[in-house]
């Protein structure tokens, strides 16, 4: 029996729900017990936003993460806010061309991505939140890689399908990132 | 088998609803329940409904009850603040009897308050709210499931009973996503020989009225009324039991709650403590029997809320205070975490040693 409790955290824009979308569909398609929490309300416009995915194979009590297995800190604020709250041995994927500091834990293992920095050199300005995920299923394990393309066309929304390709060239970069 | 589609609770509350028939939304937008407007009207105008975004919650009150009195399916949904307005025509809707479904995904009050999850309006909800003797059948869904499911069960039981069936839902039920598996809605035509849908000149006309300023009239009513409420509490009261078997200590919680609980039941139970839950999965009538039977069993209650202490009042009630009942609440917006109820279990183990 496997739980994921995976937080995703960071400024809104930065596509923090949409990330746990697709981790959520991902967990749809893998045929797992899933729940897909976003904060909403007025910091979903600039301010931070963040969103709780739950993947499991039992059905999930409640969907509300409080001790995060995987997180992933998309700004300062974030890495500040739940760094604390990781659960020991648990995962920390950190944006590092946004947050300077180092995770100052120790039980944890910690992944640097320069992912906004990527996303722009790649042209993919807004998909750094995509390269981070790719990374999260190389490392973490939350889910496979094998059917991300399903995954991403159902969390892709019909009249942006032209989008499919940044995406997947956003998620592979980010598997593929050795760091 | 229908295949399982990622929804927000509010989306599949609005699918729900248009699956069973309903052609007929009229609301005022409020968070957190504002995409059940959203989504209805994007889809209403495409299959010939009626999307119409009020100038208040009074005025989509009572258009409800107009379109209600035509027979129609019929629907609003709000917040805390906006199901306070709506109250007066929850009362007139109950003195007219007529069937309809309001949803409430609740915010922390009183007042303006916050747009973080509440279950504060529960003796709003439960008691009626508007002025008068009456109730609503009220329905409180703990999964994005049931905001599908229980928005086509309130429906059923408001045409079955002619009573206005409310789904007290709260923020974070109608934002979060989970899997659902909406049924293809097999409408089932629900005859309405009372309503005022046009007499063919062939009937005397249906008058459709909450006035009565006969006392004498007015009693026989509100006696017949409470007659219809008894088959409801015998016939329809809904709750699930989880691990009640041989508990010593029963939580009881709903909605939101409930969710949060049965991870503190489980890790109770690995933690040696016979704990259990109730989920009232019908707020009213409120499943008395099965606390009751709780009671002879169990040492202690435990009532898990996102207010200040109502539902509590119904476990009390219920069991006939025969075992103490302790609260465990947060407020304002907040959510009891599951290790917050663990503690209080255990605090609570350990008292009655």
């Amino acid at each position: 029996m496997k739980t994921n409790r995976i937080l995703i955290a960071g400024f809104g824009g930065q596509g923090v729900l949409f990330a746990g979308k697709f981790l959520a569909y991902k967990g749809l398609c893998e045929g797992r017990q899933l729940s897909w929490l976003p904060s909403y309300g007025p910091e979903m416009r600039g301010g931070t936003a963040n969103c709780s995915v739950i993947l499991s194979d039992e059905p999930i009590g409640s969907p509300i993460i409080t001790t995060p297995d995987t997180l992933i800190a998309m700004n300062l604020p974030s890495l500040d806010k739940y760094e604390a709250a990781t659960v020991p041995g648990g995962q920390i994927y950190v944006d590092s061309t946004l947050i300077g500091r180092k995770v100052a834990r120790g039980d944890v293992s910690v992944f640097y991505i320069p992912a906004t920095q990527m996303a722009s050199d790649a042209g993919l300005t807004t998909l750094a939140n995509m390269i981070i995920v790719g990374k999260v299923i190389r490392e973490s394990g939350v889910c496979a890689w094998e059917g991300i393309e399903d995954a991403l066309k159902k969390v892709v929304s019909a009249r942006h399908q032209d989008l499919l390709g940044a995406n997947l060239k956003a998620l592979e970069m980010g598997y593929n990132f050795e760091g | 088998m229908a295949e399982k589609v990622l929804m927000k609770g509010n989306e599949a509350i609005a699918e729900a609803a248009i699956r069973c028939g309903c052609r007929h939304y009229f609301g005022y937008p409020i968070t957190p329940q504002t995409e059940i407007a959203a989504y209805m009207a994007k889809r209403m105008p495409k299959i010939g409904g009626t999307f119409l975004q009020a100038e208040s919650e009074v005025a989509a009150i009572n258009m409800v009850i107009g379109a209600a009195s035509a027979g129609v399916r019929v629907m609003t949904s709000s917040s805390s603040p906006g199901i306070s307005l709506k109250s007066e025509g929850l009362s007139y809707m109950a003195g007219c009897d007529l069937p309809a479904l309001v949803v409430n995904v609740q915010r922390g009050g009183p007042g303006l308050g916050g747009i973080q999850p509440s279950q504060s309006d529960y003796f709003q909800a439960t008691r009626g709210g508007g002025h008068g003797d009456y109730h609503m059948i009220v329905l409180a869904p703990a999964s994005v499931q049931e905001m599908a499911s229980l928005t086509a069960k309130a429906f059923d039981l408001a045409d079955k009973y002619r009573m206005t069936s409310m789904i007290l839902a709260d923020g974070t039920m109608g934002q979060m996503m989970e899997p659902v598996e909406l049924s293809e809605g097999e409408v089932k035509p629900i005859e309405k020989p009372w309503a005022a849908s046009g007499t063919q000149m062939a009937r005397e006309h249906n008058i459709i009225n909450s006035l009565s300023l006969v006392p004498e009239e007015l009693e026989k009513l509100n006696f017949a009324r409470y007659e219809k409420y008894k088959a409801v509490v015998e016939n329809e009261t809904m709750y699930e039991e989880y691990m009640m078997d041989d508990a010593d200590i029963c939580v009881v919680a709903f909605g939101i709650a409930a969710r949060v609980s049965k991870n503190a039941v489980l890790a109770a139970r690995e933690a040696g403590i016979r704990a259990g839950m109730i989920r009232p999965i019908t707020l009213w009538p409120f499943p008395a029997a099965p606390v009751k039977a709780a009671a002879a069993h169990c040492k202690s209650f435990i009532s898990v809320e996102l207010n200040m202490g109502q539902m509590i009042e119904d476990v009390r009630l219920a069991s006939e205070c025969a075992r103490p009942a302790y609260l465990c609440n947060r407020v304002g917006g907040m959510i009891p975490s599951p290790e917050q109820v663990l503690e209080k279990i255990k605090e609570i183990n350990g008292g009655v040693q």
